[in-house]
């Protein structure tokens, strides 16, 4: 009772203190901000007071198993339904803004849906809170079967899934406020940063905490990805955001750094963001769920360590990249291409390794959509990890840099690599986070392929028209001396191609939205759809031979 | 330590270091026993006891 009445009242103390900062508020988007922290806390309050069991009610309405099993799954439940929420909202804010770049009237004349507002809460929508919650949730599954041990403080667990999505309210809340940074994919202002930090420390101590529990010796290479994204990521934040607030009870402060500084520390950041949030914990999901999927070892294990070492000691200096004829000194612009262009080996190495491991198993892509979705993530993890150093040459960054290129790039990166490894874990984890006898349906998995690609191809195809058209047309001088195009010309020119991407930014919606049906129905338990099985390859012993020369 | 001393370091030892210890990371994994525990690694997410999912 005595505990009770502490926790009870420390919320209490917490959400009267949010409500005295809204209303000493330096700003209306700090106020609005700290009312957010004041709900959120009355409402633990008062959950806490009413010592109900919650724990039950939610297993109950999300239908979670009674049992609580070997390991501690709840909070990846919770993450699976995040995902797959926050994907939706991601998705449907960059359809829009893909639609306000074709039909500028889409802004509706009113701050708060302009483009500058909603493009940030799609980015940051997309990766941190739809990837986020999804590396969260896998990388929580992940090490507790690999070391073999229940997670490490289970009450943390809870607060870095809660804290997180608290840390997401704030972001994008904070976007359509105008309250930003205006740093890229770092937009959210100093309180923010501050909270993420608490969050992501207490990430870091539950996944570390776990890994020492480990009731097996080795650690699997999926863990070191993973430490390695939460560790980096940890680092990034944290000098990136190195700011000084004008006042306490404001949202508003100034960068530590200033000018070329300034642009340097970003872009170490932006790029490490993609090198280590998307790339070094998609790849843990990679490591573990592929080789899970197809019931097969990957392909080999010691490339895998080739890839991990590589990617960390050379992803690190490929910053500057973004940065190419800019006041920049030349030698940190060539710095970072060169190991850019290194960074393809391993990259492709990884990829190999992934796709090797389907090796004596390639019939499986035709019978198993999960597998065949995985195949087409790493394809685009190829791709795109070929097209990015080829786009970091400063040649080619000439004619590239600062066009729709770059959006076309980023997208096959995000929407083929992350997206379509995402939601292949997402199929695999909640039939066995569940307990159901497989997907509500297959067929639908297969829907939600064709769909996703279909829009990717669309997406990225149009981008790469766009963009070098773009470029070409900047370019281009007439025997006069002077440009041949008005930007507005180039921007009219491009409108083909916007409502292209549009189309294809729907069918990935469409896909998404047919996922978030399969799953729902699958964590309903609803029986499984009557539908033709996707196996209908039957062997056939007659064709399963070599053929032998026969004499003439 | 002054930024000129910092970079010269940079591109001189700190290079060496950081390119003995990837060497070193990586062969680690080459020595003689090195394949046959790569395999048990790599097999070992397989060898599940009954009911992990809980």
């Amino acid at each position: 009772m005595d505990q009770l009445v502490w926790k009870t009242g420390g919320w209490f103390a917490l959400a009267t203190l949010a409500f005295l900062a809204a209303l000493a508020a330096a700003d209306f988007g700090f106020a609005v901000h700290m009312g957010i922290v004041c709900a959120a806390a009355l409402a633990v309050a008062v959950l806490t007071m009413r010592h109900a069991d919650y724990q039950a009610i939610t297993r109950g309405l999300l239908k979670m198993p009674e049992a609580q099993g070997k390991y501690d799954d709840d909070p990846i439940r919770w993450g699976v339904i995040a995902t797959v929420f926050w994907g939706l909202a991601g998705f449907l804010a960059g359809l829009y803004i893909a639609l306000q770049l074709a039909f500028p009237a889409l802004n509706l004349g009113i701050e708060y849906t302009s483009f500058g507002r909603l493009r940030p809460l799609h980015t940051s929508a997309v990766i941190f809170a739809f990837g986020g919650n999804a590396l969260i949730a896998t990388s929580f599954y992940v090490v507790q079967r690999t070391c073999r041990a229940r997670l490490a403080f289970p009450a943390l667990a809870r607060f870095v899934f809660w804290g997180y999505q608290l840390f997401i309210v704030l972001a994008a809340t904070g976007y359509l406020l105008g309250i930003t940074e205006g740093k890229e994919y770092a937009e959210p202002e100093w309180y923010v940063d501050l909270w993420l930090t608490i969050v992501w420390v207490a990430y870091l101590v539950v996944f570390g905490g776990t890994i020492l529990r480990r009731s097996e010796p080795h650690i699997y290479v999926a863990n070191w990805f993973y430490l390695s994204f939460i560790l980096t990521i940890a680092m990034l934040h944290i000098v990136n955001n190195l700011s000084m607030p004008v006042s306490w009870l404001g949202s508003k402060s100034y960068s530590a750094f200033a000018g070329v500084q300034d642009a340097l520390t970003q872009w170490w950041y932006g790029h490490n963001a993609v090198g280590f949030f998307l790339t070094a914990g998609f790849l843990a999901m990679m490591y573990y769920f592929v080789p899970k999927q197809a019931e097969r070892p990957v392909y080999s294990y010691r490339l895998s360590i080739i890839h991990f070492w590589s990617l960390i000691f050379l992803y690190i200096w490929a910053g500057p990249h973004h940065l190419h004829y800019t006041a920049l000194p030349d030698w940190a612009q060539t710095l970072g291409m060169v190991f850019s262009v290194m960074l393809w080996m391993p990259s492709w190495g990884g990829m190999i390794n992934g796709l090797m491991t389907l090796n004596g198993a390639w019939d499986r892509i035709r019978t198993d959509p999960i597998i065949r979705m995985m195949v087409m993530a790493l394809a685009f993890y190829g791709m795109s990890t070929f097209e990015g150093p080829m786009m970091s040459v400063k040649a080619v960054n000439s004619l590239s840099h600062y066009t729709d290129w770059t959006i076309g790039h980023v997208h096959s990166g995000a929407l083929g690599w992350n997206g379509l490894i995402t939601f292949a874990c997402l199929y695999y984890l909640t039939p066995r986070l569940w307990k159901r006898e497989r997907l509500y349906s297959l067929r639908l998995v297969n829907w939600h392929f064709w769909l996703a690609t279909v829009g990717i191809v669309l997406y990225a195809a149009s981008m790469w028209v766009a963009g070098i058209m773009q470029g070409l047309m900047w370019r281009e001088y007439g025997s006069d001396g002077y440009l041949v195009y008005a930007f507005s010309e180039v921007v009219s020119a491009m409108f083909p191609m916007y409502l292209i991407r549009a189309a294809g930014g729907l069918l990935y919606l469409s896909g998404a939205i047919v996922m978030a049906w399969n799953i729902g129905r699958t964590i309903a338990g609803s029986p499984l759809r009557v539908e033709k099985p996707m196996n209908d390859a039957a062997y056939d012993a007659e064709a399963d031979r070599p053929i032998v020369a026969q004499p003439a | 330590m002054s930024y000129d001393a910092l970079r010269h370091f940079a591109d001189s030892w700190g290079l060496v270091f950081m390119g003995v210890l990837y060497v070193v990371l990586i062969g680690w994994h080459f020595l003689p026993r090195g394949r046959e525990r790569s395999a048990e690694a790599a097999l070992a997410i397989f060898e599940q006891e009954e009911a992990d999912h809980g």
